[in-house]
């Protein structure tokens, strides 16, 4: 870059008499810690589909079931194992979307049936449609509550022990010790055969081994915060156990947690599906995905729609819900990234 | 002399989230053959980029050379493959990093990682590589190489890390030695052992050193050159003795003047405001003019080049243009007066009253086996209204431990703390009497919290205010007092600089009011230009609220300036006690001798002259080692016998005087 | 070090126990066991209370229960009219112990390849890709995995058996659906820690001695980025045995996982507590092993005189 020497005329070597004033670092507006992450998450693809499929699941595990006329129990062997069969879509052949079964035979012409099931039927007849997003929702309901048990007891558990430390975090860490050699699924399974399957027994038993994990992220972090000095800062301030850490330990482990909750739901969603599969599920007349992918099982040879449909579907949940957990940690924390 | 170096106008960028950022813009300088130059300058100025990018170990793909050429050996190494680059990586050039802990592999034996460089560029078998491993081990000075040459990293203290890297990186004679920060992450003790150790090898094997460090007297110590970075330029370069004592560019000005000075009392550090421009925007023109108080307007508008002041000596400012010589005259006047009526008269404070008074502290933490960690072991000492008492001592001494018991974020094992003549496991107000002040101004705040709810938590929590307007009120008072703008406070930390962290943190503690506070190594952290502000910043509120400090630290100079009074610890124990001056003119403790001649100073003349203290070991455990007051006011820790000869010696020196 | 083991040795022993005596309680409290069948009369049912040792007190049922185990006796099933479960579980371990082998290996294979591939290319398509596949393993369940494989390339396609054991070719179906897990979690792991290491001073300063990438990568990145792999080798080991139950079930394989699922099905209460403990067992040592190996590849943790695993 040469400049004529021209053009530096005398006055230019005056001095510019400025003062100095303290500025602000950067031009960007003030963001808070969630607003960034906000920012980051929703440039993460991956992340975002998740959130968005998230849902769409949970709006029609909601609202699927009303959204046809069917009731998700109703039996009539007239229309017993449809194929699925949607408006418009049926006139798509590649689809399968069209009533006719693998068999090359349209079944709703061959039973004479004019309405459409957008799933099929099972083969008591009952729409499927309706069924899996009842079922869905069941499942869901089973695995937020079993994550918000796991974070309730996790979130107690691990901060206390981290947070008083010495003798009774000794203590309390031999506990989790003894239960991380115990594997979950056996335990679920043996309290399952006692309690007999039903939605809470069934999310009881997932949250009496579940907490563990959540107990030992959370004390990792409040261990590692309680040496930071802004923690230090507020006790010399006289903070009270209360304020340090609902004001700055549990605020700052909030990512983890966070995290850990979005890896907790499709493992939840996953053992629930996975009891039904050993004989261990909901029993009717109440339904989940796992019963439904059991169910879908029986008849997979000849009328593969009913395990297409429900096993979809699952794997969409937790794809979607690993998807999100990843993007998560990503978006809290920035230093991973490039 | 013979150049074997040739960087010429080096431009790296770094993709980044939010942009480009410019970390070298443009630098160009020569290296002779055997010789040390030191490239010094804050952090962020490009400096240990620069000393990368010669060894092709910029960060890729994110970082890139956009621009320039760097010769070696008649060829242009930026346009190497990677596999001829490989070829001068560790052969010619070799570096050695900052932190010896995070440079070693932890799971392979330092002997290993030092025979692989051999191996591939001397093509010696096996085990001619382990002899020359133990010869190497032996150059650097550590004893019993034949056994250690089979250890693992984690078995040598931080010291001795450093010299198997120094050891690891000269295995195969390189020409160049580039050295990024190597002492920065030791103690001073350690930091004078391992530039001697630097200093022995070029003298031994007549390697060129490129030394980059933020430290003005590392340099003064060490080099033969000196190159000062400002937001990715070479500002000043030229021989140590023509850049500190003819110093032309205004930053490399402010800096030393930012030093406090060992020899003479100061009473107001000069500073340089602001911290340095945002890479991702450089600024037109002169880099450092938006924080130089008399930039000219020339300096905003272009680029100033590089000015030769002698055949050696070139700074990059408008003030060395023909038609500035006039103004340059003008300010340096300007700058000279200024100093001098800063200058007026150091006022010690007058000990009478005592604040807190400490007494047989110990402060003891168990270890994961069944034994004790004595962190802190038997402390005596008091602290007088309005002084500063300074807690000097190396790493792991139990300085911090001590400030920590002392605010009760420890409960002492053993001992008496009095706060006001009352115990301060009695005071109800001792955290609001008592206040502290943090390190790391990156993990004192809060990140999820606005600065005003940082700044007024202990407002919050002692129910000082009666109004949420009276609440933010009393902020915006504390953030100016500080030095920041009202409109900082709904901010959160992460979008302030360090310097500005550390007020927010001042503020902070002063929202209580205290009569007394622990600053734990409040500076240390930051960079040189901005510990001034710091420190300045925390005298002008002592003047103006009355309080007393104990400041800890470990940065001898930095106690000196503000210290009325001195400890020096020594492994949990004080050994030496004294008025500031006194200490530093007169030490008796053979600890305190090896402390202060290890100090780098900013003079490159009393660097060359200085002898070391080089006893590292003491032996305090005989049964009637304790502290004993030699003259009024000078305690020493000593026997029963050595206290006899000091004060015989004090004696035979009130007579002289 | 000496110390180390002891105290790991006895926490093995010490939680095996607990598992036990929970298994023994909750078992005493289980309703409709096969005895309570209405068809039997009172008469019948104190035959058979007294075969089984049922009448007796709890707490010496408690301690007799205690000493079998001990002796490896697990009682005697309840459905095979009076197999001993040892000689059940003994039968039926082999096959599943070749298909968990198998899953394992190829599943680790695979899954480092893939997560180291996708580290060393950060941000690449290959790193998306490998990541992507990482994400579809981990998610879709097992028994979908193995059921949609079971329906295409069995019944739709029959390139491969359908269902039983017999022969290698049997087990390739089944050890794709198992391994799939361990491939996505192995990827996962992997490559996480490898960018955490290679993000690390040391490697630099490896580049810096002139050695080739490809020994920085091998020497330096990859020996530290395997130490803390061991430690997921616990958590595989679960999935991996839960995995055979639904799995064998699927494709009709006469492991030990089918038995077990079987014998919940008919309520065969000894069974099922003999393979609960025998898991957990098996569980426990994995466990012991992991913590064990960590201890002698980590120079840090082995010269240090063990005892500390802090910090990882």
């Amino acid at each position: 870059m040469k400049v004529n020497e021209a053009e530096f005329t005398d006055d230019l070597f005056e001095e510019a008499g400025q003062q100095f004033k303290e500025k602000k670092k950067s031009g960007r507006p003030s963001s808070s810690f969630w607003r960034d992450s906000w920012i980051r998450l929703r440039k993460n693809n991956g992340a975002f589909i998740g959130l968005i499929l998230i849902i769409a699941m949970i709006l029609l595990a909601i609202f699927g079931p009303m959204m046809n006329s069917y009731g998700f129990d109703d039996q009539d062997l007239t229309r017993a194992n449809l194929p699925p069969k949607v408006p418009v879509l049926e006139n798509i052949p590649f689809l399968g979307m069209n009533g006719v079964d693998i068999r090359g035979m349209d079944q709703y012409e061959a039973k004479g049936v004019t309405d459409y099931y957008w799933f099929g039927t099972d083969e008591l007849g009952r729409d499927l449609w309706t069924r899996i997003w009842q079922g869905t929702r069941i499942s869901l309901y089973i695995a937020f509550l079993a994550a918000t048990l796991d974070l309730i007891i996790g979130v107690a558990y691990g901060s206390i022990s981290a947070y008083y430390g010495g003798r009774v975090d000794n203590v309390m860490q031999r506990i989790i010790e003894v239960l991380m050699g115990v594997p979950n699924l056996i335990v679920v399974i043996l309290l399952i055969l006692v309690l007999k399957p039903g939605i809470v027994s069934i999310t009881l038993a997932m949250v009496i081994t579940g907490w563990v994990n959540m107990a030992r992220i959370v004390r990792g972090q409040v261990l590692k915060l309680k040496g930071q000095e802004f923690v230090l800062a507020s006790r010399t301030l006289g903070a009270k156990d209360q304020r340090l850490i609902w004001g700055h330990l549990i605020p700052n482990s909030l990512g983890p947690i966070i995290i850990t909750t979005m890896f907790t739901i499709p493992t939840a969603i996953f053992t629930e599906a996975f009891l039904s599969f050993i004989g261990l599920g909901l029993q009717p007349p109440i339904a989940s995905l796992g019963t439904i992918v059991n169910d879908g099982f029986k008849m997979l040879r000849i009328y593969p729609h009913m395990l297409l449909f429900s096993s979809v579907i699952i794997s969409l949940i937790m794809i979607s819900f690993n998807l999100l957990g990843d993007g998560l940690r990503d978006s809290f924390d920035p230093k991973m990234k490039k | 002399m013979e150049k074997i170096l040739t960087v010429e106008d080096v431009h790296i960028s770094f993709d980044t989230y939010d942009g480009e950022v410019k970390a070298v813009r443009g630098v160009s300088f020569d290296l002779y053959k055997g010789e040390t130059l030191a490239i010094v300058g804050e952090s962020g100025s490009g400096k240990s980029v620069m000393s990368k990018s010669i060894m092709g170990l910029v960060p890729k793909p994110s970082g890139k050379i956009v621009n320039g050429k760097i010769m070696y050996k008649n060829r242009d190494i930026t346009k190497l493959s990677s596999k001829e680059y490989r070829g001068i990586r560790g052969a010619d050039i070799s570096i050695v990093f900052q932190d010896p802990m995070t440079s070693l592999n932890p799971t392979m034996t330092i002997g290993h990682q030092i025979m692989e460089g051999i191996m591939v560029h001397q093509k010696l078998p096996r085990k001619e590589a382990e002899e020359k491993a133990i010869e190497l081990l032996h150059l650097v000075g550590i004893p019993n190489p034949e056994q250690r040459v089979k250890q693992y990293p984690h078995q040598f203290s931080g010291g001795m890390q450093q010299r198997v890297i120094i050891a690891m990186s000269l295995a195969c004679n390189p020409e160049i030695l580039i050295a990024d920060e190597p002492t920065t992450a030791l103690d001073v003790t350690v930091q004078a052992q391992v530039l001697e150790l630097l200093k022995e090898i070029q003298l031994k094997m007549g390697t060129s050193i490129i030394f980059i460090t933020h430290d003005l007297g590392v340099v003064a110590n060490i080099a033969d050159r000196v190159a000062v970075m400002y937001a990715g330029k070479i500002v000043e370069i030229g021989k140590t003795e023509e850049v500190f004592y003819n110093t032309q560019h205004p930053y490399t000005k402010g800096l030393l003047a930012a030093m406090p000075d060992l020899n003479t009392g100061q009473d107001e550090l000069q500073t340089i405001p602001g911290s340095p421009p945002n890479l991702l925007y450089p600024p037109v023109g002169d880099a450092f003019a938006e924080r130089n108080e008399h930039a000219l307007k020339i300096d905003f508008l272009h680029d100033p080049p590089m000015f030769k002041v002698s055949d050696t000596h070139y700074a990059a400012t408008w003030l060395l243009h023909e038609k500035a010589v006039g103004k340059a005259k003008e300010i340096d006047e300007k700058i000279k007066v200024k100093k001098q009526s800063k200058t007026v008269g150091v006022q010690k404070s007058v000990r009478q009253e005592k604040l807190l008074e400490v007494k047989g502290l110990k402060q003891h933490f168990p270890d994961s086996r069944q034994s004790v960690i004595k962190a802190v072991d038997g402390l005596t000492f008091d602290i007088f209204k309005g002084e500063t008492f300074g807690l000097v001592g190396e790493s792991g001494c139990g300085k911090s431990t001590t400030g920590r018991t002392l605010i009760r974020l420890y409960d002492a094992t053993d001992g008496e703390i009095l706060f006001k003549g009352v115990d301060i496991r009695q005071q109800n107000n001792l955290n609001k009497e008592v206040q502290m002040i943090f390190q790391d101004p990156y993990s004192s705040l809060n990140p999820r919290w606005t600065v005003a709810d940082i700044i007024a938590e202990g407002m919050d929590i002692h129910g000082l205010y009666k109004t949420k307007q009276e609440r933010m009120e009393k902020v915006y008072e504390l953030l100016r007092t500080v030095g920041l703008l009202e409109e900082h406070a709904n901010r959160y930390p992460h979008e302030f600089s360090g310097g500005q962290r550390q007020r927010i943190g001042i503020a902070r503690a002063l929202a209580v009011e205290p009569k007394f506070i622990i600053a734990d190594e409040p500076i240390s952290a930051l960079d040189v230009s901005i510990q001034a502000q710091i420190t300045n910043l925390l005298r002008k509120l002592q003047r103006e609220k009355g309080l007393t400090y104990l400041f800890i630290a470990h940065d001898l100079s930095m106690v000196k300036y503000i210290s009325d009074r001195v400890g020096v610890m020594y492994r949990g124990k004080l050994v030496e006690v004294a008025e500031s001056d006194e200490l530093y003119a007169n030490p008796l403790h053979p600890y305190t001798k090896s402390l202060l001649s290890a100090i780098p100073v900013p003079d490159p003349n009393i660097e060359k002259t200085r002898k070391r203290v080089h006893k590292t070991e003491w032996d305090m455990s005989a049964s009637d080692y304790q502290l004993r007051e030699v003259v009024e006011g000078h305690w020493v820790a000593c026997t029963e016998a050595e206290f006899m000869q000091y004060k015989q010696a004090a004696q035979k020196e009130m007579l002289f005087v | 070090m000496k110390k180390y083991i002891v105290s790991r040795v006895g926490y093995m022993i010490f939680t095996f126990l607990l598992i036990a005596t929970f298994t023994f309680f909750l078992m005493q409290t289980l309703p409709g066991s096969p005895f309570n069948d209405e068809r039997l009369t009172e008469v019948q049912k104190q035959v058979l209370y007294e075969r089984y040792g049922l009448n007796e007190p709890m707490a010496i049922q408690y301690v007799k229960y205690l000493g079998n185990i001990v002796k490896g006796d697990f009682g005697v099933s309840f459905q095979f009219d009076g197999r001993a479960v040892t000689s059940i579980i003994g039968e039926r371990i082999g096959v599943s112990a070749v298909l968990g082998a198998q899953s394992l290996i190829v599943g680790t294979v695979l899954g480092l390849f893939l997560g180291i591939i996708a580290a060393l290319r950060h941000n690449t398509f290959i790193d998306y890709g490998a990541m992507i596949i990482a994400v579809l393993g981990l998610s879709i369940p097992n028994f979908v995995l193995a059921g949609l494989l079971q329906y295409w390339i069995g019944v739709r396609l029959q390139w491969l058996p359908v269902a039983f054991w017999d022969g290698f070719a049997y087990s390739i179906l089944p050890t794709i659906a198992l391994s799939a897990f361990v491939v996505a979690t192995m990827a996962r792991f992997m490559r996480t820690e490898m960018l955490d290491v290679l993000g690390n001073e040391y490697i630099t300063t490896a580049r810096a001695k002139g050695i080739s990438e490809l020994k920085v990568v091998l020497k330096h990145g990859l020996r530290n980025a395997m130490i803390p792999i061991i430690t997921i080798l616990g958590p595989l080991t679960v999935a991996l045995m839960t995995g055979t139950l639904v799995v064998e079930k699927i494709f009709s394989v006469p492991g030990l996982g089918e038995q077990f699922v079987k014998s919940i099905l008919t309520n065969d209460y000894p069974v099922i507590m003999g393979v609960t403990l025998f898991y957990s067992f098996l569980f426990i040592l994995v466990i012991l092993i992991v913590d064990l190996l960590y201890g002698v590849i980590d120079p840090r943790i082995r010269l240090a005189g063990g005892g500390q695993r802090e910090g990882k």
